[in-house]
């Protein structure tokens, strides 16, 4: 008899891991939690650094889903699971049951709810948005207009909204908003080539193939300026725009300036659905509220409770190419799992000791 | 004038929307690779007026682009334009046109 896998969450990393698990000759449920899959994803229009549209994505995981005949779940409201001689039984509030050999866990992120951090104005001010808000324009063929219904002819973009921040909790970096910023950067000055655009930044972490490049680009081609410095406050001018002030920390000066639009790069947190999945699975987390692998190096989706595994941003920000790269290692840790391989025997093994801060 | 003890700073805040940022602005359209600067530092580390003066063309290059002139135009003259920054500014930035450029809006 085939085993059986239940996949929670429906976002990217659910997506192509349930794929891979289907080929892999695996029964796969797969639950999520809305009434379809794609997760954030669906809120994308294009994807940095190529440019390429977030919907071409899409429709490649869920030609993934349906090569594989996953079994979709959606409007799946999980109430409680059990775990009895390495088998699962997951109940949902509508009284159906699935039963399962072992788990995968991809219940992903939230983004940071910027009124949380007041100083910046969202929620108050008219003209500040996040990252997410401005996307939605895009998405959806909108004009970028102030609150007043003018064209900005100056835009500023505040890095590290809710991340490397001890004041919202979030320590870490969210790894995607510095190369989001350039890709929206651009984004603004294709649609406003009058308009300024400065970004306010603590450091710029292009860590991935090709975002240098894009940085460049927004640089050399379209004339985006980078400040150094992290925004103490803004607040609003008496016109509706919106005033700033950073540490211009390589001029060595404080620094004022008015912006007709400020956009507000807000961070990943584990999502809602990472809490109450984790609470129900006995599952543990690290400091940054993700969930904790059993080893960072080595058993980056392997979980402490038997038969459950992890993959995509539910432990820690990861950009799509990195969820999907993670997501197709867990249906492979899981095989090896399910066929008596169990790899983190390896590690056990040996003196090794797993390090517990994440 | 009569010393009360005490005395009035000058605000050193850079007041952007005030600021006249003209020079830089027409650098960024005569030498394009104005904008490529990322405050590195290399070229200030190589220079041999930086070594002996306060002369620094990262800093003058950010000044620019936050319209605070005044430093810049007092001491733009210091470089010798040997082109030793050419050779090391990672991000290609053709320095030695920027300092011509910054020059002719400086005489
Ligand atoms: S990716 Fe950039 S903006 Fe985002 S948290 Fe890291 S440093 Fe800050
Ligand atoms: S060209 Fe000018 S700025 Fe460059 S290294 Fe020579 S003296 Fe210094
Ligand atoms: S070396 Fe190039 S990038 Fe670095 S500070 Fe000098 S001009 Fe700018």
């Amino acid at each position: 008899m085939k085993k059986k896998v239940i996949v929670i969450g429906g976002g990217i990393a659910g997506m192509e891991s349930s794929a891979h698990l289907a080929a892999l000759g695996y029964e796969v449920t797969l639950l999520e939690k809305s009434d379809k899959l794609g997760g954030h994803l669906l809120n994308w229009e294009k994807l940095f650094p190529t440019m390429r549209m977030g919907k071409d994505v899409v429709t490649f995981l869920n030609e993934g889903i349906e090569k594989g005949k996953v079994h979709v779940v959606c409007n799946a409201n999980i109430t409680s699971a059990i775990q009895k001689n390495n088998q699962f039984s997951v109940f949902l509030e509508n009284n159906t049951t699935y039963l399962a050999d072992a788990i995968l866990v991809t219940t992903g992120y939230d983004l940071f709810d910027a009124r949380r951090k007041e100083e910046y104005g969202y929620g108050i001010y008219n003209n500040v948005i996040t990252s997410a808000e401005l996307e939605g324009i895009f998405l959806n063929g909108f004009q970028i207009v102030t609150a007043e219904g003018n064209a900005p002819k100056r835009i500023g973009i505040v890095h590290c909204v809710g991340s490397r921040d001890e004041k919202t909790g979030n320590t870490y970096c969210s790894k995607v908003c510095c190369v989001t910023a350039v890709k929206q950067s651009i984004e603004i000055k294709e649609r406003l080539p009058d308009a300024e655009v400065y970004c306010f930044y603590m450091d710029m972490r292009m860590f991935g193939m090709h975002f240098e490049a894009l940085y460049r680009e927004a640089q050399e081609k379209w004339g985006v300026n980078f400040i150094r410095g992290r925004l103490s406050e803004a607040c609003e001018n008496i016109d509706g725009s919106v005033l700033v002030k950073v540490e211009d920390t390589l001029a060595g000066k404080p620094l004022k300036m008015s912006v007709d639009l400020l956009v507000l790069m807000v961070g990943i947190e584990p999502s809602a659905g990472t809490k109450q999945v984790g609470k129900m699975l006995n599952l543990q987390f690290g400091v940054n509220r993700f969930f904790k692998t059993a080893d960072q190096h080595t058993l980056t989706n392997v979980s402490n409770v038997k038969g459950v595994f992890f993959a995509g941003t539910c432990t820690g920000p990861k950009t799509i190419t990195n969820t999907i790269t993670d997501a197709r290692a867990a249906a492979s840790t899981i095989a090896n799992y399910l066929s008596g391989h169990e790899i983190d025997d390896r590690i056990m093994a040996s003196d090794i000791q797993l390090v517990a801060l994440w | 004038m009569v010393d009360f003890g005490y005395k009035i700073a000058k605000d050193r805040q850079i007041d952007f929307d005030k600021n006249d940022r003209s020079i830089a602005q027409y650098v960024r359209k005569h030498e394009p690779t104005f904008n490529l600067c990322i405050s590195c530092g290399t070229c200030a580390a190589t220079c041999t007026a930086r070594q002996f003066t306060d002369f620094s063309l990262r800093k003058y290059i950010l000044l620019l682009r936050r319209g605070e002139n005044k430093e810049v135009i007092e001491n733009i003259h210091k470089c010798m334009l040997c082109g030793k920054c050419q050779l090391v500014c990672p991000m290609g930035v053709n320095t030695r046109g920027v300092i011509y450029r910054i020059m002719e809006m400086c005489i």
